[in-house]
């Protein structure tokens, strides 16, 4: 289980400090399988990158199976069974396929060459090719996710896996997250705009301006974001229905 | 020739090989070759009129290789060589050069490589150099590698010029001037560290239509070491050539890189580009979330980068 308790994160830019997670509150349990949504800017990928120790929390405490992981580093994060696959994957000079899915897997080559195959990349056509931006958006996506799904891991934290990925493809890795999810003794959080994911969610977290709105069965946030938030979000922001395309 | 503990390291460092090898090779020591060996295709003898050897490959020779290591393991020695090789018409084959100097003492140890490479009509040569020092004691460790290559008509180089670890100065010189249809791709690759000095200038002049040079460095820089390099690629034919050198700059180090292209044909193609930054954070942070530590995450972005 992972628990976050009165966490803040606040940055200092010019005009002083910003406040991008406000006092929140949260406890995600194990083999459950969660989407994160919300409005652009809303502290989504903030709230991510807090748990993966990314960016170190102002205030608040996390815990990962009752163990304090506040002051954990990333490595530290990682080893006690936090993974993250990032929303925009960096991309390595030099390095290959083959040398990121061998760190990924500790060494465990079939796993991670199972994995590779898994996302739709068949490894002797991968396995030589550098991480650089010879690759496509959509390959280095699936390559990320092979990376993460080739760790053994309590927490999993899939950041807009669907970004940059063609749709037919995309059911297919969506169908490979749950199927990972499905071995159990894991937390799935999957930050996303896709109405696919949210349906397929047993819990769905509703973020904005930095805080939790709401959250609970996919049901209920479904019609709320259908309905009545939709509608007091536009009053707040005077927005178009344009501009609320993000949700 | 018995190798020492020594002797087997740099070999292995700088040649990959772990024992004398099989085919035509030649093992300069201390400044003086100390074992040759030719084959049917490939000879190897001294020069009679100063240090050096020349290498003849026969024309039509196929998938065999060459070995020319110099080892360098006493202080105080400055060694001047110089090589040609030719590679006959149509041949195909492996050069495999490199140097590593291990330094025990408080004197300057010195190695001046200076090759002339011709490559015949419709030859392929790929060529391999290594440089690498080491040793316990304080004596610099320089390494001056001077390369001319000349290329007939539609021959084809690849060169792999690397030098990782433990050469407090050098300064490269290459130069290279292509027939019609010859093609040339340099990928150099150098990592300084401590107060090292790197130089490496380079001149490639296309003069025959469809000549091609594709020239690549990636480089390093520790510590407070420097690195200047200046890459020019001259077309005087319809001919194309690219430039590209990418660093990473890391402590104190300083890098200068002025790569530089000129056309003097209509039809010319060239291209140049140079990059100079820090290890992008994000890579960092994507390593370290697959459990590395900063420290490992770093090791393994600059192997891969210098693969």
């Amino acid at each position: 289980m992972l628990k976050i308790k009165s966490l803040s994160l606040d940055i200092l830019n010019g005009s002083g400090d910003i406040s991008i997670l406000k006092n929140i509150d949260l406890e995600l349990e194990n083999d459950k399988f969660y989407a994160l949504t919300g409005p652009n800017g809303g502290g989504k990928t903030s709230l991510a990158r807090v748990i993966m120790g990314i960016y170190k929390n102002t205030q608040g405490k996390l815990y990962l199976d009752d163990t304090d992981i506040t002051d954990f580093n990333i490595t530290e994060r990682a080893k006690a069974g936090i993974s993250y696959a990032f929303q925009n994957p960096p991309r390595f000079k030099g390095l290959k396929v083959r040398d990121l899915l061998k760190i990924s897997s500790n060494g465990g080559h079939e796993t991670a060459y199972a994995r590779l195959r898994a996302v739709g990349l068949c490894p002797q056509d991968y396995l030589d090719r550098e991480c650089d931006s010879s690759l496509s958006g959509g390959e280095i996506k699936r390559i990320e996710l092979a990376t993460v799904l080739s760790r053994p891991s309590k927490v999993v934290i899939y950041d807009e896996p669907e970004a940059g990925v063609d749709l037919w493809s995309f059911e297919k890795l969506l169908g490979l997250i749950k199927k990972y999810h499905s071995r159990g003794g894991v937390t799935s959080i999957v930050i996303t705009h896709h109405e696919k994911v949210l349906t397929l969610a047993d819990e769905i977290i509703l973020m904005a301006d930095g805080e939790i709105k709401e959250r609970g069965s996919r049901d209920k946030i479904w019609n709320m974001l259908q309905g009545d938030f939709r509608c007091r979000w536009q009053q707040d922001c005077g927005g178009d229905e344009d501009e609320l395309e993000c949700y | 020739m018995n190798l020492n503990a020594i002797d087997s390291e740099l070999l292995k460092t700088i040649a990959d090989l772990h024992t004398i090898p099989t085919g035509a090779f030649n093992i300069r020591k201390d400044g003086r070759g100390v074992e040759r060996k030719s084959t049917a295709h490939i000879q190897v003898k001294p020069k009679t009129d100063k240090p050096g050897i020349d290498i003849i490959v026969a024309p039509g020779t196929k998938n065999e290789a060459v070995h020319i290591p110099v080892l360098i393991t006493l202080s105080g020695v400055t060694d001047v060589v110089y090589n040609t090789i030719e590679i006959g018409e149509g041949a195909d084959v492996t050069v495999v050069a490199g140097c590593g100097i291990h330094n025990p003492g408080s004197e300057k140890s010195q190695h001046d490589g200076i090759h002339e490479i011709i490559v015949r009509k419709g030859a392929r040569m790929k060529y391999v150099e290594k440089h690498y020092g080491e040793g316990e004691g304080t004596g610099e460790r320089v390494l001056n590698p001077r390369t001319i290559l000349i290329m007939e008509k539609d021959s084809s180089v690849e060169m792999e010029l690397t030098q990782i670890k433990g050469v407090d100065s050098t300064v490269r010189d290459t130069k290279a001037k292509l027939a019609e249809g010859a093609s040339l791709i340099i990928v150099e690759r150098l990592l300084t560290h401590n107060r090292q000095k790197a130089e490496s200038d380079m001149l490639i002049e296309l003069e025959g239509e469809r000549s091609s040079a594709r020239i690549v460095s990636r480089s390093v820089a520790k510590d407070d070491s420097i690195q200047i390099f200046r890459p020019v690629v001259v077309a005087k034919a319809a001919s194309k050539g690219h430039v590209e050198c990418d660093s990473i700059i890391m402590d104190r180090g300083k890098i200068s890189s002025s790569p530089a292209i000129s056309a003097e044909h209509p039809d010319a193609q060239l291209t140049h580009e140079a990059a100079i930054g820090k290890i992008a954070e994000e890579q960092l942070i994507k390593l370290e979330t697959l459990g590395l530590s900063e420290k490992e995450a770093e090791d393994v972005i600059l192997r891969g980068f210098l693969q």
